[in-house]
């Protein structure tokens, strides 16, 4: 489900107990920016963070800082803690149940998601998400954009309209759907039901998308439109894309972090990483040696 | 982990060894011809130069459908790439041996306008330069690529040097002009080869650190010019 979607129904628990505040917790030093990409505005920053779900330990000391309006990919292979780290950014993983991070502080724009005083919905509708297999509602097209909206009491129609228009052509779906904005948006193809959820997440104008495997599901046309348009999301949005495909994560991102059990191995520039890594567990891994 | 396909690679490898020791053996020997005016073996420099044209063509063929196929990443992108560009240059380095070889068979029907010593000895360089730079294509080392860079002006020098003796024999002796003509050609063909090498061993300091320095001058100065 989008994080800009979440209805107050399925307001989520307040952090365990266990989770310490980590609004206390004392400044740590900086975490690290990619090795070699000129300075630029960290809009996310994650400091020395240790994940577990329950006993198991999915994230070991993971500290980067990616930067505003960049898309940045997550590679490594199955189990590596990508994803978590992306559910991470969104307070996802508060779903499951011993899920938590036992360490460090993850920052957008300076606040600690964790504090006691964030709300998780306001961060996911500031962090939206899409999943690698598309899901939309089971409701139009256009209920599908304006659900995040009319969550948040807008009710002029003339506003509606208007995200929904800006929204599908942000997406790069109005052009196919302008004419049955109301028919149900299951009836889409998947790469147009992928293209709605992305039109979904940034109906309600967030900061950062994160995007799950986004086009592992999808046929080759609609991959490279979903990847045009990471293209063209990126001069509004900063966009952080977790991907098993080598060439995807090449072509679309700026600055590329390879994880390999539970930690950060290597996070550089996109073009150093795929011609130039540091590490040999990087180049091992990005010319298909391993994972 | 050996991937299925790291044999495709192998291949690629050993052509491009087999082209440098093709190229390697065509200089020699079209030195070997000049020096000792056996027409037959400058004969069979001219026809071996098929040879190499094969193997570049096989080369290509190859790094073109390994990237299509493999989408290489990283050092082996860049290996894939820099082959490419060395079979280019491998084929260039065996045109200038079949232009030797031709110059050869002309000279050897004249008595030698003077002892070969500084041709052998500028054709001993060139081609340590191209055994060099190719060595990386085995074990990648930036620094042995870069000595081969900086050995390009002795080259030169000798080229140079060449030049002005040759052309003093056209002033003073007419009769010398046709032969001191082609012996300059020949002292061209070498300087190019040594060019070649060096080509070859600029983009082996690209394959060892993924940096490009061609076109910068810092690296060809030798010792010799300080």
């Amino acid at each position: 489900m989008s994080a800009a979607t979440l209805s107050p129904m399925e307001r989520l628990p307040a952090p365990p107990p266990s989770s310490p505040s980590l609004a206390v917790a004392p400044v740590a030093a900086m975490s690290a920016p990619a090795a070699d990409l000129p300075p630029s505005r960290p809009i996310i920053d994650i400091d020395h963070v240790d994940f577990f779900y329950g006993q198991s330990q999915a994230l070991h000391d993971v500290s980067l800082r990616l930067d505003e309006k960049k898309v940045t990919a997550f590679i490594g292979p199955s189990g590596c803690g990508k994803s978590t780290l992306l559910r991470c950014l969104n307070r996802m993983n508060d779903l499951i149940d011993g899920a938590r991070v036992a360490k460090g502080s993850i920052r957008i724009r300076g606040i600690d998601i964790h504090a006691p005083a964030v709300d998780v919905i306001e961060l996911r509708k500031r962090v939206g998400m899409v999943f690698q297999k598309s899901n939309p509602f089971p409701k139009s097209i256009y209920e599908n954009i304006t659900y995040g909206l009319r969550l948040q009491g807008v009710k002029d129609k003339g506003r509606l309209d208007a995200v929904v228009e800006k929204s599908l052509r942000g997406a790069a779906l109005w052009d196919e759907v302008k004419d049955r904005l109301h028919a149900s948006g299951l009836g889409l193809s998947g790469g147009q039901q992928q293209r709605l959820c992305i039109a979904r997440a940034i109906a309600v104008e967030p900061d950062i998308i994160l995007m799950d495997e986004p086009c592992s599901a999808l046929d080759p046309i609609s991959t490279s439109k979903v990847e045009e348009l990471i293209h063209e999301l990126k001069k509004e949005f900063t966009i952080v894309i977790v991907t098993h495909n080598m060439q995807q994560a090449a072509r679309c991102s700026d600055q590329t972090a390879f994880f390999y059990l539970g930690r950060l191995i290597e996070f550089a520039a996109t073009r150093t990483i795929f011609m130039n890594p540091s590490n040999p567990q990087t180049e091992a891994y990005v010319s298909g040696r391993f994972g | 982990m050996k991937r299925f396909f790291d044999t495709e690679l192998e291949t690629f490898r050993s052509h491009l060894v087999l082209m440098g020791e093709t190229s390697i053996r065509q200089v020699r020997d079209a030195i070997k011809a000049l020096v000792t005016a056996d027409i037959a073996l400058a004969d069979r420099v001219i026809a071996a130069d098929d040879e190499v044209d094969q193997l570049e063509i096989s080369i290509d063929d190859e790094a073109i459908r390994y990237m299509n196929l493999r989408s290489p990443v990283a050092t082996e992108l860049r290996f894939v790439i820099v082959g490419m560009k060395a079979s280019h240059d491998l084929e260039r380095v065996g045109d200038e041996a079949s232009n030797i070889a031709k110059r050869a068979v002309k000279l050897a029907a004249e008595p030698p306008l003077k002892p070969y010593v500084d041709i052998p000895r500028m054709a001993g360089i060139a081609l340590e330069m191209l055994q060099d730079a190719l060595d990386c294509f085995l074990h990648t080392d930036a620094d042995k690529a870069i000595a081969v860079i900086r050995r390009d002006s002795e080259v030169d020098a000798i080229n140079r040097q060449l030049y002005r003796e040759l052309s003093s024999f056209m002033i003073e002796q007419p009769g010398t002009i046709s032969r001191a003509l082609e012996l300059m050609f020949i002292s061209k063909s070498l300087e190019r080869i040594a060019d070649h090498a060096t080509n070859i061993a600029e983009e082996m300091v690209f394959l060892a650190q993924a940096r490009d320095i061609r076109h910068t001058d810092e690296l060809k100065k030798s010792p010799l010019d300080a």
